[in-house]
């Protein structure tokens, strides 16, 4: 007689629904609770979470130290400031259709390349290879409008509503929020339902122990291949939200430290765990606001942060929060 | 006697000036359980890495069934048929024994390469990953991680995962070594039953010797990268030649 594994009962979907769904209440209804600036904050935040989801498939479940994420970030955002200054183009969803193709060719053709390589030279090369990038949108200013960047209005929202005739941060606020929250929405879905299946599982396999990877049967550059895909293509959609909220993409999103906040973010949230890169983006975003805000010395203030993130946190605000969430309930218990 | 399974011609590796296994023709028979036995260095592992595709031949060939399967990649090896496991126990050590086991299914089954299916919801796998655990009575232990078990039921463990893929021919190195005296027999014994109920042809490399004359059909004796012997346990036992080489003149 066989049994059902306790597997099965932990990691229940309409478990993560009892704490997910409070929480998507309160992002519907803190625009109507909270003043403007203080929605676009959050829709800054919910963007780099795509990203960060993006990014911690690669570093989190695979593994892979990517310092060259701001390459897909900026890929999305430019293929964006492309179609509307060559292609004229103001639909949203055209936006991020075309920063998905943007992202996946630019992804395959460097996760070629790097995915034959782990540890350090894995890491240097997507740094080397985001830089490349970096230099052609600083050179070619006559394409890509060089450090004065790339001007995006206000999009069309699904062909029908359209920021045109309102004020704009109301429409940020209000309208493009909710685009926002929709499809962050849908990326979390996804990279959670990704992250579950047997693929997943390959993927943390193949993290911690390559040899015995290789020897079930996984075809380790591929698996690696496809995570680096998709990883770049969250990444290439967040960057593609981002363009609007902004109104501009210039060379500073492809340069090497845009990286490096990436990876701030996952370890501000801890990368060992799924919601760590969403709390990490979104932590992030507020802090370095009002450190920008409260003191020019901001730069100073965040590495501090980092480092006392490392030597006290290692796990992230996440992991911590387990980790106290665990101890409270075995004093609880006794 | 029985058919060869797999059959090596002239299998050889240097490493420098060391002929870690040297011109070797091998073979094993469908069904046989043969132990692999030499001193330190002799070339065994070396032999069972270069079978399985952990490192490439310099030269020779490695049969399988009657097919070269000496420049296949590890996958296309596995696909064959051939797993094994390892002296240094390699495990998913931060996922749990059920995964640990789930995953070689979920490979063999060519189900890794689904995104946007739950892998808790292929019951089937669950349940044949569950019946393995508790074949080798891991079963009480399916929630730890593979980490955190005894040495003993990491080498276990590591057998259950390579057993899982099926395999007609399954290579154990060692599967009982930095286990105490008093835990290796058990392991033996599990491994044993598993293996012989499933007719699986398997090759096992040891140092114990009680263990090499209690479970093996047949015993290769290894020495300097080449074959010194092979016969039956009692043959080999008897073999003057063996004793000195392998067992010392204490033996003789």
């Amino acid at each position: 007689m066989t049994t059902a594994p306790l597997a099965f009962e932990t990691r229940s979907p309409l478990r993560i629904l009892i704490w997910a769904a409070p929480i998507a209440v309160l992002l519907v209804v803190l625009p109507r609770a909270v003043d403007p600036y203080q929605t676009i904050l959050l829709a800054y935040g919910l963007v780099m979470a795509i990203a960060v989801l993006g990014f911690n498939l690669l570093l989190g479940y695979t593994g892979l130290l990517s310092f060259g994420h701001s390459a897909y970030f900026g890929v999305g955002a430019y293929a964006v400031a492309f179609m509307v200054k060559y292609l004229h183009v103001e639909s949203m969803e055209l936006f991020v259709l075309g920063a998905i193709g943007a992202s996946v060719l630019v992804t395959a053709l460097f996760g070629y390349v790097c995915v034959r390589y782990t540890k350090i030279f894995f890491s240097i090369l997507t740094l080397a290879l985001s830089q490349v990038l970096w230099s052609l949108a600083f050179k070619f200013f006559w394409v890509t409008g060089g450090t004065d960047g790339l001007r995006v209005p206000t999009p069309k929202l699904l062909g029908v509503v359209t920021g045109e005739s309102e004020d704009k941060i109301y429409f940020l606020a209000h309208g493009y929020y909710y685009y926002v929250l929709v499809i962050f929405t849908l990326c979390v879905a996804l990279m959670w339902l990704i992250v579950h299946s047997p693929f997943g599982k390959a993927l943390q396999a193949i993290r911690d122990n390559e040899t015995r990877a290789r020897f079930i049967g996984l075809r380790i550059r591929r698996y690696r291949l496809v995570a680096f895909l998709v990883s770049g293509v969250f990444t290439g959609i967040a960057g593609a939200l981002w363009v609007p909220l902004n109104g501009l993409t210039t060379p500073d999103i492809l340069y090497w430290p845009f990286s490096g906040e990436i990876v701030f973010m996952a370890v501000l949230g801890g990368f060992r765990n799924f919601t760590g890169p969403i709390v990490g983006a979104v932590i992030f975003n507020y802090l370095k606001s009002y450190a920008v805000g409260f003191t020019v010395y901001w730069q100073a203030f965040m590495g501090v942060i980092l480092v006392v993130l490392v030597m006290v946190l290692p796990t992230g605000v996440v992991g911590t929060a387990k980790l106290l969430g665990a101890y409270a309930r075995r004093r609880f218990a006794r | 006697m029985s058919p060869n399974l797999l059959e090596t011609v002239k299998l050889t590796k240097y490493f420098g000036d060391t002929h870690a296994v040297d011109k070797v023709d091998f073979t094993i028979g469908e069904g046989e359980v043969l132990a692999l036995i030499g001193s330190n260095g002799a070339g065994k592992t070396s032999l069972v890495n270069l079978i399985s595709g952990l490192i490439p031949a310099d030269s020779g060939q490695i049969l399988f069934r009657g097919q070269d399967v000496t420049r296949q990649p590890v996958h296309g090896r596995i696909e064959s048929g051939i797993a094994r496991s390892f002296q240094i126990v390699n495990l998913f050590d931060e996922l749990t024994l059920l995964d640990n086991v789930a995953l070689s299914i979920f490979s063999r089954e060519g189900m890794t390469r689904k995104l946007f299916s739950l892998a808790d919801h292929q019951t089937a796998v669950w349940k044949e990953a569950t019946d393995i655990l508790r074949q080798f009575g891991l079963e009480s232990k399916g929630q730890a991680l593979a980490g955190g078990i005894s040495q003993g039921e990491r080498k276990l463990l590591d057998v259950a995962v390579a057993y899982a893929l099926k395999p007609q021919l399954l290579f154990l190195d060692e599967p009982t070594s930095g286990v105490s005296t008093r835990e290796k027999a058990p392991i033996m014994d599990v491994i044993s039953s598993i293996v012989r109920s499933q007719k699986i042809t398997a090759v096992v490399i040891e140092h114990d010797m009680d263990i090499i004359f209690k479970y093996s059909d047949r015993i290769v004796v290894m020495h300097e990268g080449v074959i010194l012997a092979s016969g039956t346990p009692e043959e080999i036992r008897n073999n003057e030649t063996v004793k000195d080489a392998v067992f010392g003149p204490s033996h003789a």
